[in-house]
């Protein structure tokens, strides 16, 4: 269930790197986690985050929870669909549950990242 | 309250229905903390306690013509008001703990947020908070979260009290705290528009400001806007029956005390903050918020609701450690503004003001009594210049039975002769002559 091309973090984010850019999210097993997605606090066009910056925050019926930056750069593009349908990450996190697009600062930083293998079997470690 | 008898046999029996002496259940209390002496004098009985109370009590100066404001007002409050709010449906000082099953009370809470908004002409406001000093530092905690930015300016004009209070809940939160001084007794626009830069979270102003001064924060709002800041306006809710509405005027954010709807002046408090903003920034805002919604069966029912900001659920990032609200003050609040209307508001509004404006004429007629400030526009609430010590005179003039005002020395260090008087609808026009009378005769 965990798409092979895309890298992700031990606190359930993943990111779709692309040359300078990233498109980052959160994962199945954080949206399961969290359940019902009733509102998504996006960030601004054009925040700088570093790497483990909140980046946006999730909000469920029962927690509202950071989602941490797996990667240091500029937000380029944010996720306005969430804004009406905050649903579409329960829905499909991977794809048009995407949370936001960044222009990455270090494009090295993702050798810091889990790729699907070693995410898979960090969930099995959970 | 109702009577609770406790007798020394009542508490033997249930110590040893539990098996514990009395100094068990103080176990976990050091010794060295437990009070050895409450200074309190041996038994006595309940008749002898009453005279002894009442005795203290003729200690008070108590009847004074009040002409006292400073953000807390002296309002006529219909019996109608304390009948309603003391039915024992009502009669709850917090948000119930299991809200939901408490349909009525949520829904004189919404209907509390309604009046505030229509009041204000704000979008969403909260279940209340403590008073309007600590609804003024939550606005200013919103404000920093939603920019992101750590400088707020505030201006003198805005009440004292608030300010010392914002001052000490901030003292080591790291945060800008910048004041500019009062122009001629309003803002200092000047100063205020000179200081406005990027990295400004919020602009604070009040209205009328604590001299009494009117003021149109609109030009304000523009230019704070323009520089990514917002406007939070501290307000005098009587005042908006007749008053420009921060609303119309651009705020973001409007705080301010509610003890003017209804509520008696207690010596301070429980009194009553409020909070309204604008519906995009409602998920920043603290403390509880109501909404209406429709059950499975489309009935309508009142529900807590974006409970997702409140630290029950985000813990440590929650927007405030407020968890409840005044519920009891806001039902007050409620009802006050019920039984008035849209007109009886309108019309308190209208008699303060004119009240006010012929205690300004007949008070600087008096000779050495001058206005302190040009500003020609006040609503019910002015200052004079007067020919001595300001605490002096009113220290006086309580002798002869008025509580005449706010000596503003205590917090403005060159208003040493300065007297702040508030006049509501309440005091007649001999009232105010007597005031005149009195205060000729200690000039």
């Amino acid at each position: 269930m965990v798409p092979q091309n895309l890298y992700y973090t031990k606190d359930h984010e993943w990111a779709q790197v692309n040359g300078d850019t990233a498109i980052i999210g959160i994962t199945d097993y954080a949206q399961q986690s969290l359940g019902e997605i009733t509102f998504v606090e996006l960030p601004a066009v054009k925040k700088q985050v570093k790497m483990h910056d909140v980046v946006a925050v999730v909000e469920s019926s029962k927690a509202a929870s950071d989602v941490y930056s797996p990667l240091a750069g500029t937000v380029l593009e944010v996720n306005s669909e969430l804004g009406a349908k905050p649903e579409l990450i329960n829905q499909d996190c991977y794809k048009t549950g995407w949370i936001c697009k960044l222009k990455l600062s270090n494009p090295a930083g993702m050798k810091n990242l889990l790729n699907s293998v070693q995410y898979e079997e960090y969930l099995k470690s959970l | 309250m109702s009577f609770i008898a406790n007798t020394s046999l009542q508490q033997q029996q249930m110590l040893s229905e539990i098996g514990l002496s009395m100094d068990d259940l103080f176990a976990d209390i050091p010794k060295e903390l437990l009070a050895k002496d409450f200074n309190l004098p041996a038994g006595k009985s309940e008749f002898e306690v009453r005279n002894r109370l009442a005795e203290l009590a003729s200690k008070n100066y108590i009847g004074l013509t009040c002409f006292l404001g400073g953000g807390f007002y002296d309002h006529f409050i219909p019996a109608a008001v304390y009948a309603i709010i003391s039915r024992g449906e009502f009669y709850t000082a917090y948000t119930p703990y299991q809200p939901e099953i408490s349909q009525g009370t949520l829904q004189a809470i919404f209907e509390y947020q309604s009046a505030i908004c229509r009041l204000t002409e704000m979008e969403a406001a909260n279940a209340s908070l403590y008073d309007g000093g600590t609804a003024l530092y939550e606005a200013m905690m919103m404000a920093l979260r939603i920019t992101g930015r750590n400088k707020i300016l505030i201006d003198d004009s805005v009440n004292p009290i608030y300010r010392v209070m914002v001052h000490s809940y901030t003292k080591n939160l790291n945060i800008h705290l910048e004041e500019t001084k009062n122009d001629g007794g309003l803002v200092n626009r000047k100063d205020l528009l000179n200081r406005l830069d990027d990295g400004t979270a919020a602009i604070i102003v009040q209205n009328p400001n604590f001299f009494g001064c009117i003021d149109d924060f609109t030009d304000i709002a523009e230019s704070a806007h323009s520089k990514g800041a917002l406007l939070i306006v501290s307000c005098y809710p009587v005042s908006l029956g007749i008053l420009k509405t921060p609303g119309a005027m651009g705020a973001d954010i409007v705080t301010g005390e509610g003890q003017n709807l209804g509520l008696t002046l207690s010596f301070g408090g429980p009194y009553l903050g409020f909070m309204a903003t604008k519906k995009e920034y409602v998920r920043k805002m603290p403390g509880r918020i109501v909404g209406r919604t429709k059950d499975s069966q489309g009935r309508v029912g009142f529900v807590l609701t974006l409970q997702a900001r409140e630290q029950h659920i985000r813990r440590d990032k929650a927007t405030s450690n407020i968890c409840s609200n005044e519920a009891l003050c806001a039902l007050t609040a409620l009802v006050y503004l019920s039984l008035l209307g849209k007109v009886g508001l309108k019309e308190t509004a209208q008699l303060c003001a004119d009240k006010a404006s012929y205690a300004w004429q007949r008070l600087t007629s008096i000779k050495g009594v001058k206005p302190r400030f040009k500003a020609k526009w006040f609503f019910n609430e002015f200052v004079l210049d007067l020919p001595a010590n300001a605490a002096d005179v009113a220290g006086k003039l309580i002798e002869k039975g008025f509580a005449a005002g706010f000596p503003l020395s205590r917090y403005y260090s060159d208003m040493e002769n300065s007297l702040l008087i508030a006049v509501t609808e309440k005091r007649t026009k001999q009232q105010i002559g007597m005031l005149a009378e009195a205060l000729e005769t200690v000039l």
